[in-house]
């Protein structure tokens, strides 16, 4: 069973960064959320596999097949939303139903007017007169009108209220009844990925600082406030010192069970690593 | 079927899940062969990852409780499977230590015990 997306050494380098090595899949049937903090290498990522920017080494597969060699129906298998969503403004649905049907050869009309619906998008507005979150919602019913078996999502609930974030998860949710297909998602709004990803990979300076399945890495860190000099040097991973006192993320199964131990969140291990130091 | 889950509690999601299902099995509110939901429509109902969902009908499956068929989905086993009789068996026991102790109380011999635990058996294949 293949990867829809597979990612191996990836390098870029810009003046004053550089995306390093980094590796990771995106199983089929599974949804993988990119966390980092803004200028982390997220959307350096995302621009390579869109093959927007060239890279600097490392290689792309989307369904074992390297992304310079897929063809124009392989491409169609992947539907992309980007955060500045880039949708012709001075067209309506219906106009751009009509553009989009001339771009994909797998464009269904049916498909996209029930989620635009379902969205309760107006038909007549000029897509430059909606607010943020119905252009994203428009983007994303476009995403999954051409028979896109992947979808690449670049922080499609940034600036998004509560409500229309639910709504975004509830499509992808469904989305992803069919086994068949997989979501990369790229967020910083880490309390949506902490739901809906299967897996993460934490990006912190260009390089894959924490991946792995959700469930196990929110398992096998805590956070520990007591003292720190009581703790194995060794189950200690990031340090938080305050004015007060200090936290620690703290590897759980290497904590004396008696020792109080709070549960983490992405946001926790996400903060640690960018703002904490090395014991 | 009702089933919630609580993000604060130390609880493990998939603990969480197993639990509930398996209450659900053993009360007989959940019977023999009722469908339970898909993996992902559960992981979607709760808002979860379906590795959680997954995780959890795994260790149904192992312990006896429900078993799947390919592109099926996931059943309630009959009564007689594996972890579900231990339980059964337990609390059999439990409570027939519970009915030997006031027998004991009110000075019921053994033979007037085992003639009523006799006629609890009939009267329940009666029913």
């Amino acid at each position: 069973m293949k990867n829809k997306i597979e990612i191996k050494n990836l390098t870029k380098h810009y003046g004053g960064f550089t995306l390093d090595n980094v590796s990771f899949g995106v199983p089929r049937g599974s949804v993988v959320g990119l966390i980092g903090e803004n200028g982390a290498g997220k959307s350096t990522i995302i621009k390579s596999l869109l093959g927007v920017i060239n890279t600097d080494g490392g290689e792309i597969l989307f369904d074992g097949v390297p992304l310079g060699r897929l063809g124009k129906n392989q491409r169609q298998l992947t539907g992309v939303v980007l955060d500045d969503v880039s949708l012709p403004s001075a067209v309506n649905l219906r106009e751009l139903n009509t553009v989009m049907k001339n771009m994909f050869s797998r464009w269904d009309e049916q498909t996209f007017f029930a989620l635009t619906e379902r969205f309760r998008l107006p038909r007549d507005k000029k897509t430059g007169e909606f607010s943020k979150g119905m252009k994203m919602k428009t983007a994303i019913a476009a995403a999954l009108s051409h028979g896109a078996e992947t979808l690449i999502l670049d922080e499609p609930t940034s600036g998004l209220d509560p409500v229309a974030r639910d709504e975004i998860l509830d499509i992808l949710y469904d989305f992803m009844q069919n086994s068949g297909h997989a979501v990369l998602i790229s967020s910083h709004i880490t309390s949506d990925l902490e739901k809906l990803c299967d897996y993460v990979v934490f990006i912190h300076g260009g390089k894959v600082a924490v991946s792995g399945e959700k469930d196990a890495l929110l398992e096998e860190y805590a956070v520990y406030g007591g003292n720190i000099s009581d703790l194995d040097p060794a189950a200690v991973v990031r340090v938080r010192r305050r004015n007060y006192g200090a936290d620690a993320l703290v590897k759980r199964s290497m904590i004396p069970p008696s020792f109080g131990t709070e549960k983490t969140t992405l946001e926790d291990i996400m903060l640690f690593f960018v703002k904490g130091e090395k014991l | 079927m009702n089933i919630s889950i609580n993000n604060t509690s130390g609880v493990s999601l998939y603990e969480q899940i197993y639990e509930q299902i398996k209450n659900a099995v053993l009360s007989g509110e959940l019977k023999s062969g009722d469908a339970l939901p898909t993996i992902r429509s559960l992981a979607k109902d709760l808002r979860i990852s379906v590795i959680t969902t997954s995780r959890a009908y795994d260790e149904l499956e192992k312990d006896g409780f429900i078993y799947s068929v390919v592109g099926k989905g996931s059943f309630v086993a009959a009564k007689g499977g594996g972890k579900a009789l231990e339980e059964h068996l337990r609390k059999m026991e439990e409570y027939l230590a519970k009915a030997a102790k006031l027998a004991a109380y009110c000075n019921v011999d053994e033979n007037t015990f085992i003639t009523a635990a006799r006629n609890a058996l009939g009267s329940d294949n009666e029913k």
